[in-house]
């Protein structure tokens, strides 16, 4: 789904990511994880087109950026716990977000009903508290049936039941052959949602591939303990 | 361009809602209703009104622009992670910022007017005049502030670069103005005077303003040397055209800036 290739970012002098290859494949959920720092919020940007890379090539369902917007439809997008406009309710951000879109259908807003957001969704976003924010937020990001979801840090904030219909919807996307691509601290949570594991440390990649073989190379049970252990640099295996 | 309008409707429903725009208007009218009434509503006043639209415009477009800029940023990545090209998104947002609060101030203007039925009275033309001075450096004012909200990362930064190109095109300029005139007074110096005329919108609306009235010579130098050089059509194009080009290179500047911006 997403191919990178060389990818080189820097702001100013400080390279940010350094000669990145890293591949996002289809119809599973890649956990991108990394101490902070390690340059994950770049490189979503980076898929998103919010920055540009100084060198190297992306290709996003086929398509290599090149700066027209088009491949964006293919996307949703959670960004971090946002402060969006405190006047604005959810449904009148949804309109504006399908006017953006040309050909969006009626959008789909089965995970506000799993959330039980019910009139929240139609007050204004400033007198939301902050976790049923981040449902609005959520249900912004899967209303347009995207092929790719892009979520950064997506259950931060959001109380254990809500966190638990949050990942039921992302494993539902998975199984009718959306592409999941996540960001958490909170590695526990991505423990039944990776497919993949996608590790950047100092701007590059340190380690990808399937979850299950991070685990057995590291000899640890759970993401948790595997990513710490690559963390403490004592299992630093390259696997291409 | 139907993108354009549909990112309106949010900015509008903000602006409104948020309801300091709508402090702002009554306040502006506020300043009117006690300047009709103390100065009975004659040209006196408008005059009065005058300096109040070349302070209190250029101030609110920067201060309210540079941190509308800021306050959006995390509403302007979500929409940039929408297929949409970024000039669009750009005219947009900066019409969504522009264009209420241009309403706001125009309308705070001339409500007093309004009520007191003097609209449609010998005052219209001059009326006319101040409102859309008014518009006009409200529209300047705020790309301005794009420029230097989308240059300045940091919002106290940005707010101060602001505030300092307030105080050098609101007071400082016409008094550097004056001084450099008493130091060269035996010289013509109408031609440069003219010249830094161009480099400052508000004096450019000032100009315009008072071409309309026979108080030239009370409202600083610039103004003074103007009334007798542009009180023609001519004069009245070239001003015209200076004030558009302050719109359109801060607004080609702005654009650039954000589509070449990393966020």
């Amino acid at each position: 789904m997403i191919a990178m290739r060389s990818i080189v970012k820097r702001f100013g002098r400080q390279a940010v990511l350094r000669d990145i290859d890293a591949d996002v494949r289809s119809a599973r959920v890649t956990a991108l994880v990394g101490p902070n720092g390690a340059g994950k919020t770049t490189l979503l940007k980076l898929l998103l087109g919010l920055a540009r890379p100084d060198g190297g090539t992306i290709a996003v369902a086929g398509r290599v950026l090149d700066g027209s917007p088009d491949y964006r439809v293919a996307i949703g997008y959670m960004p971090q716990i946002a402060r969006f406009p405190a006047h604005v309710s959810g449904r009148e951000l949804l309109t504006t977000l399908a006017s953006l879109r040309p050909g969006a259908r009626t959008p789909d807003l089965t995970l506000s009903e799993a959330f039980e957001l019910g009139g929240a969704f139609d007050r204004p976003l400033g007198t939301l508290s902050g976790g049923t924010r981040q449902k609005v937020n959520a249900v912004l990001a899967f209303a347009f049936k995207p092929q790719l979801l892009i979520l950064d840090e997506p259950t931060a904030g959001l109380d254990p039941l809500a966190s638990r219909v949050l990942k039921d919807r992302i494993l539902a996307e998975r199984a009718t052959g959306g592409t999941i691509l996540i960001t958490s601290h909170v590695l526990p949570e991505l423990e039944e949602l990776a497919d993949d594991v996608l590790f950047l440390a100092d701007g590059s990649v340190k380690w990808q591939g399937p979850a299950r073989e991070l685990k057995m190379s590291t000899g640890q049970g759970t993401l948790e303990r595997a990513v710490a252990q690559l963390l403490a640099g004592r299992a630093m295996l390259a696997v291409a | 361009m139907t993108e354009v309008l549909c990112l309106l409707r949010p900015a509008w429903r903000e602006a409104l809602r948020g309801r300091w725009l709508i402090g702002l208007a009554i306040a502006l009218a506020g300043a009117g209703e006690m300047l009709i009434r103390f100065g009975g509503g004659g040209a006196t006043t408008i005059v009065s009104l005058l300096d109040v639209v070349l302070i209190v415009t250029p101030l609110a477009a920067l201060v309210v622009g540079t941190m509308q800029v800021h306050n959006a940023r995390e509403i302007t990545e979500l929409f940039l992670a929408q297929p949409i090209a970024r000039r669009r998104l750009f005219i947009g947002l900066y019409l969504g910022t522009a264009l209420p609060l241009a309403a706001a101030l125009t309308i705070g203007l001339l409500a007093p007017f309004a009520w007191h039925g003097l609209l449609f009275s010998p005052l219209a033309a001059s009326l006319l005049r101040l409102g859309a001075a008014t518009a006009a450096l409200t529209m300047i004012g705020s790309a301005v502030a794009f420029v230097v909200a989308l240059k300045a990362d940091d919002r106290v930064r940005a707010l101060g670069f602001a505030l300092g190109g307030w105080l050098i095109g609101a007071v400082l300029w016409d008094g550097v103005i004056l001084l450099l005139a008493l130091l060269f007074g035996d010289r013509p110096v109408e031609i440069p005077l003219l010249v830094a005329l161009a480099f400052n919108p508000i004096d450019l609306a000032r100009v315009l303003l008072l071409l309309g009235t026979d108080a030239a010579a009370l409202f600083g130098y610039t103004g003074a040397v103007v009334q007798h050089t542009m009180g023609t059509a001519a004069g009245h194009a070239l001003l015209i055209t200076a004030l558009a080009l302050w719109l359109a290179l801060p607004l080609w500047f702005a654009a650039r800036t954000f589509d070449h911006k990393d966020f």
